[in-house]
């Protein structure tokens, strides 16, 4: 499945070479993130968000575990038992902060990741499955995010679970009983908590098996690259080890510092106070807002507010969802021969000035109040959201004359690092 | 076939939320938008004047002033409000000694159970007990306020914005309403058992003036007990209440940044280092 070229694994000693036998694990190890995984030398920086993406999943992992051992799942107890752990447990208060600002650098890191993948097409042939997966570990991720910020049992835990579970409600005859039956009840209580609970440790590890598999899947092909022009021999490739693990290593660097920076000094920034409140179904926030990461599909929900033949509030719900389920499309929606957003001049100017700051305009609306005039910009840029990908992209596919793409990967690395590279060696690349 | 599809379900989105748009653009031009009240004279929470010493990277605690602020929380706040996540062994945290807790606690009462009878009867409170609160249950709290139960108060600096600078403005910012708000806003009131507050959300509050006159505390250690003085150093207090382990967190912080930004420098050098070697080659594969 790999370049003909890709390294062998040798096992060095005794150990080594039964475990080869056995159990090939080592060797599996080198083959997906070791030497003998050749990967396009020219990767950027934007292509390291795949493994800080991993390295947040196993931080939630961890510290969520970590978190369960003291945490209890019960409308009489769970407030008091998060502030159980912020006091009282030792470090608890390290494992908290950690665990809700780890949810937010997962999403930062992972909408980094996918608009990386937008802008270089990377769901394009022979990646779509990657992509497909890589979509659906999203939806898994929504979902995973949204219980575990109703366990807390906060104000905006209950209100939120009231609103999101509320959507279902909108679904024609279906709606009212599916709405009962997810939360075990008419309103969120206990039942509710306790399966949310359930599912928010079970997710995860799914989570994590569609990580597996989307890695699987990327090891076929092997991983795109800036220039969008597949590999075509061994210069265009270098060993995953030591390269892009030495740039991976620096990159989880930085990324850490400014996950520490919010942990230890900014760590309830990215929250809100409301959920110091401990649940009232009787007091009704001013506000309800959800996590920050989800303020765009918020706004999209929230602008449709006028009834066409359809309820306003189910087309909603069914834009939100559309504007994700969209992504799935998106290999068969774009048929541009070429990937990179670097040659393709009109497809670019979209993607800057276009979807960029609408996915700006969604979020500041989203998480502000449902008045005037933040409804109706956000209502314009839902309709620039939907017109973006399901209307111009397929058309400028078509329409756009793309530039000249560089022969290879090396040719264009050549290219780019020419005083360095060529002026030394003086042997221009075929 | 698909992207067909996908241009007319994009065209339907876009269609009923432009129509959304429209109704919406036709409403907000037709009808008359009042302003309220409590939009233009809300005031935003600001802090004491000398800042509180636990604000920053770089914050510590003020142990005396966390003591002037229990002293302040003891004898004026805990009449109608409660702190149901502290105990009261937490108090040595404000450097009081194992002994003095001892005391303070015995000078508080709890709820328990004889042991001779099983009658619930109330005893006295030992370090181990959380804070008491000041009615037996929710209706008895909500009954002697009005209808409304007087928040618990262990994290109120976290559940406000701001929350250190709100309590503090909060407590000393009762004032009379404003002249021009009466001209501006004719039909606004406060109502009998109300108060104006500027930086309360809705500018009235059901809380009468807890801290009234200068000197309404006696602080142990001289110091003057100001209105300003007073609520600054309760709001201190409950930020401490809300978040015991504000300053080790800081604290802590610091090393673990300072480890990161070492050990992300060796990696930068690192990646230098092994990226120099990787100089590209030419088609045909052959060494440069």
């Amino acid at each position: 499945m790999s370049f003909p070229w890709a390294k062998e694994y040798q096992p060095q000693n005794g150990l080594t070479k039964f475990l080869d036998e056995k159990l090939p694990l080592p060797r599996f190890v080198y083959n997906a993130v070791g030497a003998g995984y050749p990967v396009p030398r020219n990767l950027s920086y934007f292509w390291n968000f795949g493994v800080l993406a991993g390295f947040f999943l196993m931080l939630q992992i961890v510290t969520g575990v970590v978190l369960a051992m003291h945490y209890a799942a019960n409308t009489q107890v769970a407030f008091a038992s998060v502030e159980h752990i912020m006091r009282d447990v030792n470090w608890g208060w390290l494992m908290r902060y950690a665990h809700a600002n780890g949810a937010s650098f997962f999403f930062m890191v992972v909408y980094i990741h996918i608009f990386r993948g937008l802008f270089y097409a990377s769901y394009k042939p022979p990646r779509e499955m990657i992509w497909l997966l890589g979509v659906t570990i999203f939806l898994l991720m929504m979902a995973t995010a949204f219980m575990g910020y109703v366990l807390p049992w906060g104000q905006m835990s209950f209100w939120g679970a009231q609103v999101i579970t509320g959507l279902f409600e909108a679904i024609p005859l279906v709606g009212p009983p599916l709405k009962t039956w997810l939360l075990g009840g008419f309103a969120p209580d206990n039942a509710a908590l306790n399966r949310f609970f359930s599912l928010h440790f079970l997710l995860p590890f799914v989570i994590l098996g569609c990580v597996i598999l989307h890695i699987w899947a990327l090891h076929i092909p092997g991983s795109s690259n800036p220039t969008g022009v597949e590999v075509k021999g061994e210069s265009d490739t270098l060993p995953f080890h030591p390269y892009y693990t030495a740039k991976d290593g620096f990159g989880l660097g930085v990324a850490l510092i400014a996950f520490m920076t919010f942990v230890f000094f900014l760590p309830n920034m990215l929250g809100h106070p409301d959920n110091y409140i401990e649940a009232n179904p009787l007091s009704t926030p001013a506000h309800i807002v959800p996590e920050w990461y989800f303020y765009p599909f918020y706004a999209i929900l929230r602008a449709f507010t006028f009834d066409f033949i359809l309820p306003a509030k189910l087309w909603g719900v069914l834009a939100m969802f559309a504007s994700i389920l969209v992504w799935f499309f998106l290999p068969w929606l774009d048929k541009s021969p070429v990937r990179s957003g670097h040659y393709r001049p009109l497809f670019r100017k979209f993607f800057w000035f276009g979807l960029i700051p609408v996915m700006a305009v969604l979020f500041v609306c989203g998480g502000a109040p449902a008045e005037e005039p933040y409804v109706m910009i956000s209502q314009l840029a839902t309709a620039y959201y939907f017109l973006h990908f399901l209307v111009i992209l397929p058309i400028i596919s078509s329409i756009e004359r793309p530039d000249p793409l560089p022969f290879s990967i090396t040719e264009a690395v050549l290219n780019s690092d020419k005083k360095a590279v060529l002026g030394e060696n003086a042997e221009p690349a075929v | 076939m698909i992207r067909l599809v996908g241009i007319l379900i994009g065209l339907g989105f876009t269609f009923v939320v432009l129509l959304a748009f429209v109704t919406g653009a036709y409403t907000a031009a037709t009808e008359e938008t009042t302003e309220s009240a409590t939009y233009v004279f809300h005031e935003e929470a600001h802090s004491p004047e000398s800042g509180f010493s636990f604000d920053g990277p770089f914050g510590k605690w003020n142990l005396t002033q966390l003591q002037r602020g229990y002293q302040v929380y003891k004898e004026v706040c805990a009449a109608c409000h409660s702190l149901n996540y502290v105990a009261i062994r937490d108090l040595q945290q404000l450097g009081y000694s194992e002994a003095q807790v001892k005391a303070e606690a015995a000078t508080l009462q709890v709820p328990g159970i004889n042991p001779d009878t099983g009658e619930e009867e109330m005893r006295q409170a030992l370090p181990t007990d959380y804070f008491p609160s000041p009615y037996p249950n929710a209706v008895a709290a909500s009954a002697a306020n009005g209808g409304k139960i007087p928040p618990d108060l262990s994290l109120i600096t976290k559940a406000r914005h701001d929350g250190s600078n709100y309590v503090y403005s909060l407590l000393s910012g009762y004032q009379p309403m404003p002249a021009e708000l009466n001209q501006q806003f004719p039909d606004f009131e406060v109502p009998v058992g109300g108060y104006y507050n500027p930086y309360f959300e809705s500018l009235v509050i059901g809380m009468a003036p807890p801290l009234a006159a200068d000197g309404q505390v006696t602080y142990a250690d001289g110091t003057e007990a100001s209105i300003s003085q007073m609520s600054a150093d309760v709001a201190a207090f409950l930020t401490w209440t809300a978040e015991p382990k504000l300053i080790e967190r800081k604290s802590t912080g610091w090393p673990v940044l300072g480890f990161l930004l070492f050990a992300t420098i060796l990696a930068w050098l690192a990646k230098k280092q092994i990226w120099a070697s990787a100089k590209p080659r030419n088609a045909s594969g052959r060494e440069d």
